[in-house]
């Protein structure tokens, strides 16, 4: 049994214990030494993957194992990480913990609600170490199904519709992505459904041209492509805090992350060739989704299509098909899920005092609250790219990165994404500008309290990861950047 | 040098240290700490000029100093960001100028912001500030410029906004940080478009006049301009949105929210020069490669600095019209940095600009300093309230006039100097220009009598609040301490130290320019006495058209009015609304439609699936004999 294996194992482990768990002291205890075990495990795994590559490993993916498990199909439990894997395993680590803190109060049905995070949380991981073909697609699924009843039990405001639509959207788009995968196994000749071994087989062009648009399509929707990204505002303004979090700081990472793992990397001659049709939808998507956030008034709308402009820069960087722009498309997907989860967990605390998300309906709460006050600046900061912050960090090497295509299409849509940068300020300080600066808009605000440890402790490790991710970022771009040296060799040829 | 490095690690800590213990430090500590680390970092500021223009020449050149260099992010095969700090005689310039301006603003704030809440997130704010504008005048590359550009907008936009509670402020900041960001998106495009056919982002390498490193972004031409004429007019862009040259200058006068020490050190001194800074740094690259840009600049800065000193004669707020001013001066170094050549005696542009950027600093600081000791003292920025101080303020009034002297040009202050050199240079360019620039330094010397009779003289005001009374001892002795610096800082030899291909440079006065300019500073100042000495002798009525025209700079020309409804009708209210809608009904309505199409077939369907056998059986009849049918017949 590989160690990768802990990643599911632990998930599927607290769920047992969850099981067996009679009250909301064991619920939390559990959850809490669940959690710190995953950090502590993802930690452990960045520390042995550098060490291995210091010492010279130079395999594509490090500490595989495989397992047959159905043997008809060859499908196989197949693990292995590279660079891109693991530092997703330790950013979906980091919010999986922040998260169980974020839900200290969580109430009714403590218990279930776990439960159904942990399986959540399940998906993600054995997404993010598989890599089997057939793997994913079943974790990926497996991560879907909690959502729905995530939302729908625990979620706010139109929480059936909203959970509804997601999951009918993400169903049905995983449905072609199932097309996708099919296709690729049986086109490819390969013996298993290992992307190992499918890319020393390559597939017929003809193939790739409709498999590659199944795949990236499939994976693109939960990636908020545009124009298929209206379950993610939805969604996200009715899930509960933590799976807020969850699901815009890692679930959507899963589409940006299969489409370059899939997608590209298994087609790379059809993703050179159409790709300008999908840069084209995802360029519209950045500006888009900015510009329709800055007309939002309620805090999760604003973040939400914050995301959907974030989520679709991190297509678009991965479609420029260039070495530095996907390591900056990988860095954006770390760098938005910190900020996304931090912005949600605020979000969520300051609804939980407030009970209300309208800006219009607050004012100058930064002399009330002035941790979560200032803890929002910084994540408003963070978000339109202010250096030593890690959006910073992504952005710019994403279009550095992006600049390196010097086609004119792609010279004109970088150029257009890089306006966000400016319409990015404009929402984020109105936001900013309106509820926590200025006078006191409610007279009965002044009985709130600020942030009490549990939240300080969430928000505190996630602003740690934000700075650090954007103040000493050599080591974590140069552990993506390798990973991706044999993806671009097939590129070119 | 390797101690240079703490002239940026010691605010930094001074920033992380005061802002985690914000509230539980007390006032006094916070302003201490803030205080003696500047005080440090001025020492070592100072040793460090005078270490490195003491023993860094070689051959009559002044080197160029790393003395510490690391990668912090690479990006692709050749590019990589570094950090690092490079020694050279403008940057070393700077960090005398940003250091001294910044302790004197250090502690001028102890008396002025005294009781002030939240005086330690300000003095936080002050120390990251300072390392943000240090660390962009000792960038080694253009991309860590970039990241300290963008620190800089960041405190500035933090600083403007610290009464926070105020709409005004919240607006003001709001409007400074989009309105520069716009323009550093320029400067960012223009930096992709550089380094990617440069393949660097080192200034060492750019502005070494290699001509092989260019030649690709020279060959290659779009829109009838080669890409390297491109990137650095983009870059010029950026400039000119933190330097606030038309028609990126509206952040500025609003700017003028913040706390007024804020003003004279970010807003005055330090931050809005950082335009005419980047200009500087990669002047080798403008005035050999790309003259037609370095040509516009001059044309933009000129333009600017009348339009800037037309609005200052008539604006009453005295913060603002010290704004406009900062404008129009700031126009003056464009100008002397576009109309100058690299060797030799054509040079004299750009030493004259990076000598007016220096005594500007000093006086306008000053200036700022003084204006701030005003309102401290009667409450308000209006003018109208204002009258008579010189009796009351002593000291204020007479470090005022040493700086409004110094802006007008008059011998022997510091500005007279540095001012009589741009003049100089543009007239070695361009007669048409020189004269232009001299109106503009006689409108200077109207606007800043103007001010300066309003406040001082003229009738008293009747003070609501109490008799207004001189400064405490730290406010005041910032402002001798600057007076002193503005009475003898036109007397350094600035040539020696600070040219354009870093050679040495003697300065000689031209006394038919100087003569001229004098005279003409000293006509205005006689009318601007004549109007606002003794308000009781109004001038006669003006003629209509130049009441339009009054009217018009008083609303500064309208660019706002223009700004704002291009950004509120068209993009918010336009576009943004349009998008919003869009996504609402269309997208989504697409979506709602699938289902609402799905569920109504569902329920069409449905009665199928009733459950009666009789029915079953019915149309299994029918559904064989249909098939028997079709058997039968085809």
């Amino acid at each position: 049994m590989n160690f990768l294996s802990l990643f599911v194992l632990l998930p599927l482990l607290m769920i047992l214990a969850l099981f067996l768990a009679r009250n909301r002291k064991q619920v939390l205890g559990i959850m809490v030494t669940g959690s710190t075990l995953l950090v502590v495990l993802s930690a452990y795994l960045a520390y042995l993957y550098t060490a291995a590559r210091g010492n010279g490993a130079t395999d594509p993916m490090l500490f595989t194992a495989s397992l047959s498990w159905f043997k008809p199909l060859n499908i196989r439990y197949a693990v292995g990480v590279d660079g891109v894997s693991v530092v997703m395993l330790c950013l979906t680590s980091l919010i999986v913990f922040t998260g169980t803190f974020v839900s200290w109060k969580m109430a009714p049905l403590t218990k279930e609600f776990f439960l159904w995070y942990c399986l959540l949380a399940t998906g993600v991981f054995g997404f993010f170490i598989t890599i089997d073909l057939f793997a994913m697609f079943l974790f990926y699924e497996t991560a879907l199904i909690p959502m729905y009843l995530l939302i729908g039990v625990w979620g706010t405001g139109r929480k059936e519709y909203s959970a509804m639509k997601l999951t009918l959207m993400l169903m049905g788009s995983s449905m072609i992505l199932l097309v996708g995968i099919l296709g690729i196994y049986f086109s490819s000749g390969a013996t298993s459904m290992n992307i190992l071994d499918i890319v020393r087989t390559p597939i017929p062009l003809e193939q790739q041209y409709l498999f590659f648009t199944l795949t990236f399509f499939g994976f693109g929707v939960l990636g908020a492509l545009f124009p298929f990204h209206s379950w993610s505002p939805d969604g996200h303004a009715s899930a509960p805090t933590a799976v807020s979090m969850l699901h815009a700081g890692v679930l959507m990472k899963l589409g940006g992350y299969g489409c370059f793992r899939v997608a590209i990397s298994l087609m790379p001659e059809a993703a050179a060739q159409l790709s300008p049709l999908f840069l084209v939808l995802t360029a519209i998507g950045v500006v888009y989704g900015a510009f329709a956030a800055i007309r939002q008034t309620d805090l999760k709308y604003i973040n939400a299509y914050s995301s959907v402009s974030h989520c679709n820069l991190v297509l678009f960087a991965i479609l420029m098909l260039t070495q530095t722009a996907l390591t900056g498309a990988v860095l954006q997907m770390l760098s938005h899920g910190l900020i996304t989860a931090l912005f949600f967990a605020l979000i969520g605390m300051i609804y939980g005092r407030t009970h209300t998300r309208l800006i219009t309906e607050m004012g100058g709460l930064m002399k009330i609250m002035p941790f979560l006050g200032v803890s929002f600046v910084i994540a408003g900061l963070a978000n339109i790219g202010v250096p030593g912050l890690s959006g910073f960090v992504a952005e710019m090497t994403i279009f550095v990165g992006a600049f390196e295509n010097n086609g004119l299409l792609h010279r004109i849509l970088t150029i257009a994404a890089v306006t966000s940068i400016v319409i990015g300020a404009v929402y984020i300080l109105r936001t900013i500008g309106k509820f926590l600066y200025g006078p006191l808009q409610n007279p009965e605000h002044t009985k709130l309290g600020d942030a009490r440890w549990y939240e300080r402790l969430a928000v505190i490790m996630l602003i740690a990861g934000i700075v650090y991710l954007g103040s000493f970022p050599t080591g974590i771009s140069d552990m993506i950047n390798d990973s991706f040296g044999n993806l671009l060799q097939a590129v070119k040829n | 040098m390797e101690y240079t490095l703490l002239i940026l690690l010691l605010p930094l800590a001074s920033f992380v240290l005061l802002g985690l213990l914000s509230n539980r430090l007390n006032h006094k500590t916070s302003g201490v700490v803030g205080t003696g680390v500047l005080l440090l970092v001025t020492l070592l500021s100072f040793y460090a000029a005078w270490n490195y223009f003491t023993t860094q020449k070689a051959g009559g050149v002044f080197q160029s100093l790393l003395p510490f260099n690391i990668p912090w992010l690479g990006m692709g095969p050749q590019l990589h960001i570094d950090l690092g700090i490079l020694l050279d005689p403008i940057s070393v310039m700077m960090l005398v100028v940003i250091s001294t301006v910044s302790l004197m603003v250090h502690i001028y704030s102890l008396g002025y912001m005294k009781g002030e809440k939240g005086f330690q997130r300000y003095y936080a704010f002050l120390s990251l500030f300072t390392f943000s504008m240090m660390g962009l005048v000792l960038s080694t590359n253009i991309f860590q410029m970039y990241i300290f550009w963008e620190l800089v907008g960041v405190s500035s936009y933090l600083l403007i906004g610290f009464y926070y509670t105020k709409p005004e402020a919240v607006a003001a900041s709001k409007k400074a940080f989009i309105v520069t960001r716009f323009a550093d998106m320029f400067f960012l495009i223009g930096i992709l478009v550089l380094s990617y056919y440069t393949q660097t982002f080192d200034f060492g390498a750019l502005t070494s006049g290699n001509t092989a490193l260019f030649q690709q972004a020279l060959s290659i031409t779009f829109m009838g301009a080669s890409a390297l004429v491109w990137a650095m007019a983009l870059i010029f862009i950026g400039a000119a949105g933190k330097s606030a040259m038309f028609p990126l200058h509206i952040w500025l006068p609003d700017a003028m929210e913040g706390p007024t020490p804020v003003s004279a050190l970010i807003h005055a001194a330090t931050m809005v020069v950082a335009g005419v800074y980047l200009v500087a740094r990669l002047f080798p690259v403008y005035v050999v490669f790309t003259p037609e840009v370095l040509e516009g600049i001059a044309y933009v800065g000129a333009f600017t600095s009348m339009f800037a000193a037309v609005i200052a004669m008539v604006q009453t707020d005295i913060k603002r019209v010290l704004a406009f001013s900062t404008i129009s001066q700031i126009g003056f170094m464009m100008v002397a940095l576009g109309v100058s050549k690299f060797e030799g005696h054509g040079g004299l542009g750009y030493m004259a600009s990076m000598f007016h950027l220096f005594t500007h600093a000093m006086f306008k600081a000053l200036l700022f300093l003084g204006a701030g000791s005003v309102i401290h003292a009667v409450h308000s920025n209006e003018m109208s309230k204002m009258g008579g101080l010189r009796k009351h303020m002593p000291v204020t009034h007479w470090t005022f006039l040493i700086a409004c002297l110094a802006i007008a040009g008059i011998p022997p202050f510091s500005g007279f100097f540095s001012k009589d050199e741009i003049l100089a240079a543009t007239y070695q360019y361009n007669t048409g220009l020189g004269i232009w620039m001299t109106f503009v330094a006689g409108l200077t010397a109207f606007y800043i009598f103007r001010l300066y009779f309003s406040i001082f003289w003229g009738k008293e005001n009747r003070y609501e609040h109490h008799t207004p009374h001189e400064s405490p001892r730290t406010m005041t002795f910032p402002l001798i301490f600057l007076a002193a610096v503005t009475l003898l800082g036109g007397f350094i030899p600035f040539g020696n130290f600070v040219t354009a291909d870093r050679s040495e440079y003697t300065i000689h006065i031209d006394w038919l320019i100087a003569v001229i300019s004098i005279v003409v500073a000293v006509e205005a100042i006689f009318i601007a006495g004549m109007r606002y000495q003794y308000p009781g002798r109004r001038l006669k009525k003006m003629p209509s058209l130049l009441q339009g025209f009054n009217r018009a700079a008083q609303h500064r020309f309208y660019v706002d009015e223009i700004y704002l409804f291009v950004t509120k009708k068209i993009l918010f209210n336009g576009i943004s609304r349009a998008f919003a809608w869009f996504d609402r009904h269309v997208v989504d309505g697409f979506i709602n439609g699938l289902a609402s199409v799905t569920g109504w077939v569902s329920v069409k369907i449905r009665g199928l699936q009733s459950g009666e056998i009789q029915w079953y059986a019915f149309v299994f009849l029918l559904g064989t004999l249909l098939i028997t049918a079709l058997f039968l017949f085809i």
